[in-house]
């Protein structure tokens, strides 16, 4: 008697079990489509509005003026050479700052430059903009490619930080004990095991911090500024993709915004690209 | 001190008075013992008990971290391995070690094995091959990898792995070769190579071995210590230790009444 008592209580609380399970899931499910319908949107209305803007006239023609016929190549290029020059500043200031917290120092200097690097790292993207226009635009008393490279670089820098030094610490503690242990010396120890050990990270680090600079408007508006003009000078003003997309689609005018959706467009797919790139490095190492 | 240190071997290392600090926790006690040339030593206790402490002052490994103290003597062929003024890389690539858990290196098989080579001899590629043949043969690993030297360390078994670590060390010709649990990520198969290994190695070089496993230390080992807390409780030739412990605490731990 008290057997079966005791198997209708089991089964009432094992039915309550269920019942909380599935309204977890159900919730998590909830929230999961609520993401995902805003982001395919957002991504359905990018590809609609951009592809149909989209023409080969956009790789090769200049920014037009006002209802007149064009491209974003002037824009595209230099996108392309901020982004670049951003990158080769960035990347290896970034990796061996990465190396000396993870692998250096593990003291008070450690410690400061990780908070440091933590703060500008959420550092908002328009303070870092500002910076550097009092920095060089105010100084130097003009807009230029370099200023807005450089303002990309600070963005650079703290997300290389960050994944470098996180991604040594993976490295789990035997295999330098190991190369230790034959008598290797400390730079070796680095550079030959767990640099290489940790390459597939950090190089992910590397292209999550280019597609995040990709898009970024707020530092080049105050540096780079923008140019209607094809410019490899970069002591001047440079145009590029996000002051112009910013530029274009504020606009009145209907092929000036068409435009815009075009390079939203093509932003997209860079980062989209770039993002594909890094899972496929890290894939392949494991 | 009543209990015997020494053997009836001329040693390879000799350890006097050695005493070791984390900090403040004084983690080995006035040890003395002397490990004999081309044998194999094989080091024993409940876990904490200071024995793998022991190897890595045997190659200075603690020196990585700060807050490690060692004093005392460790004679390496009547050299003081604890002398400051001694290169580090020398000691180390006399005194090789291989750990609990199999390190490949993130690069190829061959690569793994030469590594060492490289830090201190400048070969010709052909006497490099020949080498780095020469110490997977050591490691019994020839036969199972020399179709694929160039596929990464990492792809191996973890058997494979630690004989190809096993590898790396021996290829650098060290005079001793320190073992800290070899085996206890392994299989019994895996295990049983690793220990005919021991066997052959011992023909050329010293070995000291730190093991949990009671049944390895009795096969494969020639003498025994036996610590406890720190300190050395009993040492001597295998036989003895497990045929004839002198201190009760031996005998408790070799037959599991420990504790």
């Amino acid at each position: 008697m008290s057997l079966i008592l005791r198997d209708d209580v089991a089964a009432r609380r094992f039915a309550a079990r269920r019942r909380i399970n599935r309204l977890a899931l159900t919730l998590a499910l909830v929230a999961m489509a609520f993401g995902v319908f805003w982001l395919i949107w957002i991504l359905w209305e990018t590809l609609r509005l951009g592809l149909g803007g989209l023409a080969l006239s956009t790789l090769t023609q200049m920014t037009p003026p006002p209802n007149e016929e064009g491209g974003l190549a002037n824009a595209i290029f230099g996108s392309f050479v901020m982004v670049a020059i951003a990158t080769f500043i960035g990347a290896p200031i970034g990796v061996m700052s990465g190396i000396y917290l993870a692998e250096y120092d593990k003291g008070w200097l450690a410690s400061a430059t990780r908070f440091v690097n933590d703060i500008l790292l959420s550092a908002p993207s328009i303070v870092i903009g500002l910076f550097i226009y009092t920095l060089a635009v105010k100084r130097f008393h003009t807009f230029s490619a370099i200023a807005g490279a450089l303002a990309l670089a600070l963005l650079v820098i703290p997300v290389v930080i960050r994944t470098t030094e996180d991604m040594l610490r993976l490295i789990p503690a035997g295999q330098r004990e190991a190369a230790y242990a034959l008598g290797t010396p400390k730079w070796k120890v680095i550079l030959q095991i767990t640099l290489r050990a940790a390459r597939a990270g950090v190089i992910t680090g590397i292209l999550l911090a280019v597609a995040r600079i990709a898009g970024e408007t707020a530092p080049l508006l105050f540096t780079a500024l923008n140019n209607q003009f094809w410019s490899a000078d970069l002591g001047a003003p440079m145009a590029n993709l996000p002051v112009t997309i910013f530029k274009f689609a504020m606009s009145p005018y209907e092929n000036w915004q068409q435009l815009a959706w075009a390079g939203v467009f093509l932003i997209t797919l860079a980062v989209l690209l770039l993002n594909i790139a890094a899972r496929w490095i890290t894939r392949e190492k494991r | 001190m009543d209990k015997p240190i020494q053997t009836s071997l001329p040693p390879k290392l000799t350890v006097r008075d050695l005493n070791f600090h984390y900090g403040n926790f004084h983690a080995l006690k006035n040890i003395s013992l002397d490990i004999a040339k081309k044998q194999v030593t094989a080091f024993i206790g409940p876990s904490g008990c200071g024995k793998s402490t022991l190897l890595r002052v045997f190659n200075r490994m603690y020196e990585l971290y700060p807050g490690q103290q060692a004093s005392g003597q460790v004679l390496l062929d009547g050299e003081d391995l604890l002398d400051r003024s001694l290169d580090v890389a020398l000691v180390r690539a006399r005194v090789g070690m291989v750990f609990q858990k199999p390190t490949p290196f993130p690069m190829s098989i061959y690569d793994n094995v030469a590594f060492g080579v490289k830090l201190y001899e400048k070969l010709n590629p052909a006497d490099m091959d020949d080498r780095v043949e020469w110490a997977l043969r050591k490691a019994a690993l020839w036969e199972e990898v020399k179709n694929k030297l160039t596929a990464s360390g990492m792809s191996l078994s973890g058997g494979q792995q630690q004989r190809l670590c096993i590898a790396r060390g021996v290829a650098i010709k060290p005079e001793v070769l320190l073992l800290d649990e070899p085996c206890s990520a392994l299989d019994p198969i895996s295990t049983g190579k690793i220990e005919e290994l021991i066997a052959e190695l011992k023909n050329e070089i010293t070995i000291a071995i730190v093991t949990h496993n009671m049944q390895q230390a009795a096969r494969c080992s020639d003498f025994v210590a036996y610590m406890y807390l720190g300190e050395l409780i009993e040492f001597g030739e295998t036989k003895q230790i497990f045929f004839k412990p002198q201190r009760q605490e031996t005998e408790d731990y070799i037959t599991g009444r420990f504790g």
